[in-house]
Formats: structure tokens, sequence, C-alpha cells
């Protein structure tokens, strides 16, 4: 049981980091949405769309951590097999 | 006697429709490709938040051939303001921040145009109007540009004929004129608010 923990653990941390790594290192907040700039070609103006799209930032990575650092400490409270 | 009629009817009309072209045209800026739009930054020591508003209408009154009279009033609709964080945006919408439930509309009355300047269709100058922000209304002068595009808006909304006129702005207001949590949050949530604003507006002709 402590070992299963701690694997979780191990593999939780490296996946929100994994994935947060792959999305772009996003340094901000989450983003459900991002920004697409279109030009209009009569106007010259930018116009500014949102499209839904998951951008995990910071308090992701956070949440990640401490999820597995919970998870970890958690293992702790096992104790070990005694070996006879 | 004959040539001297058809040189007067000539003239006369000539005048006319000279007279016609000058007349001020009514721009209406409820866009119908969305691509309006009015765009905000904070630039807090910890954090930046950039966001825009789509919800753009409003009218205004231009003359080419006088562009100093230029007036009219832009609305921008609070609930249209869009920051990519849910939370952020809760938040900004909320009753601490903007409060678009209870203050749906902002807007921009123009009163003057000053130091205007026109170089082919392009004009530029000091507008000073009224700023109205989450019910509080304050007198503010920024530079803006104009640009008239003529016989321009069948190439944009095939089928209308008539002229365009894109505006742009860029402006900087500090939220506590407008009680926005004056004094609070300053290092997440910057003091001064930058403002884009470019707008197209269209006055299609029968």
């Amino acid at each position: 049981m402590k070992r299963s923990f701690q694997i979780l653990a191990l593999l939780l941390l490296l996946g929100t980091a994994g994935t947060w790594l792959i999305a772009g290192a996003n340094r901000g907040w989450t983003k459900t949405s991002v920004p697409v700039k279109t030009l209009d070609p009569v106007t010259g103006i930018e116009g500014i769309s949102y499209q839904p799209k998951f951008l995990p930032g910071v308090d992701f990575l956070g949440a990640g951590v401490l999820a597995a650092a919970v998870l970890g400490g958690a293992s702790f409270l096992f104790r070990k097999k005694p070996t006879v | 006697m004959k040539t001297s009629s058809a040189i007067l009817l000539t003239t006369l009309a000539a005048a006319l429709v000279q007279g016609a072209c000058a007349a001020p045209e009514t721009f209406d800026f409820k866009d119908p490709k969305g691509v309006n739009n009015a765009v905000f930054k904070l630039d807090a020591p910890l954090e930046s938040v950039n966001g825009s508003a789509s919800g753009i209408s409003g009218t205004v009154v231009f003359d080419p051939e006088n562009p100093a009279a230029l007036q009219g009033k832009i609305v921008v609709a609070s609930e249209s303001l869009t920051v990519p964080n849910p939370m952020q945006k809760e938040h900004l919408h909320g009753t601490n921040w903007l409060d678009v439930a209870t203050y749906p509309l902002i807007t921009f009355e123009s009163k003057s145009f000053a130091n205007v300047k026109t170089t082919d269709n392009a004009t530029t100058g000091d507008i000073t109007g009224t700023f109205t922000l989450k019910g509080v209304s304050k007198e503010l002068t920024t530079p803006v540009k104009v640009t008239y595009l003529k016989d321009k808006l069948s190439a944009r909304v095939p089928g209308l004929k008539g002229d365009l006129l894109v505006i742009r702005a860029h402006f900087t207001i500090n939220r506590e004129d407008f009680n926005i949590q004056p004094g609070h949050y300053e290092d997440k949530v910057a003091p001064t608010i930058e403002l884009d604003l470019s707008i197209a507006g269209a006055a299609p002709q029968p």
C-alpha cells in the first residue's frame, strides 16, 4: 500500500509537470480559452475572438504538486510490513 | 444664350453633387462581422490582466468635408468584457469589480474634436468627451485617428453600398476614478487601465 501511494504520487507529479510543460509552460493562471486574432483586410482592424482551449497555468502545476505531496506524505502513514 | 444656360445648369448640378457629398454621414458601429473590439490591459507587478470587449455599438456623425465637426457616442456592453481565465472573468464581472449586472454599459460621448489634421483619408486629433464606467462619468481627452473609407462598405459587406469609418484610440484611465476597488489589490490588479479601441462603422447608402 505504501509503495502504491508513492508510485501514484510520482505519476501524478510527472503527469502534472509533463502536461504543463507540453502545453507551453504557461506561467500565468490556467486558461480555458485563448484569443485568436484575425485581420479585417478592408479596415485593417485586428479582430479578437476567443476559442475554447485548455492551457494549464501555475495554479494547475501547484495543485498537482500539492496533491502529489499529500499522496506521498500519506504513504508514510502505512507501516512497513515487519519482516520475519 | 443656350451655352450660358448649359453652364449654369452644369454649375448647379456640380454644386448639388458637391453638397450631397459634403453632407455629414451617420456611421453605425454595430459591426455585423464582429471585428470591432476594445482591448484592455492592466499591468501590475505580480500579474498582468489582458482582455477584450466585443459588444460594441453606437453612432458617429462624420463629415469628410468638415472632420472637426465629428460627434457621436460609442457604447460597450460590459458583459462582453472577456479574459481567458474563467475565474478572473467571473471576478471582473462581479459586484466587487465592474458589477456588469448593475452597470451594463460603458460609454464614451464626444463633446469636441480639437487639433484636427487631415491627410488624404485619415484625420487625427484630440477628442474630448464623457467616459462613463461603472456609473461614474468623467471628462477625458484622448488622441484619436479617424480613417474615412469612401465606397468601401461593399468590400466588407457584399451587396451593401456605402462608406466606412475606422476609429482608433489609445488611452489610459485610473480605476480608482471609476470606483473600481480604489486602493486595493494594486500589486495584482494595476491601478491604471490601458484601453485600445479599434472600431469600424458603416454608413449604408440606398
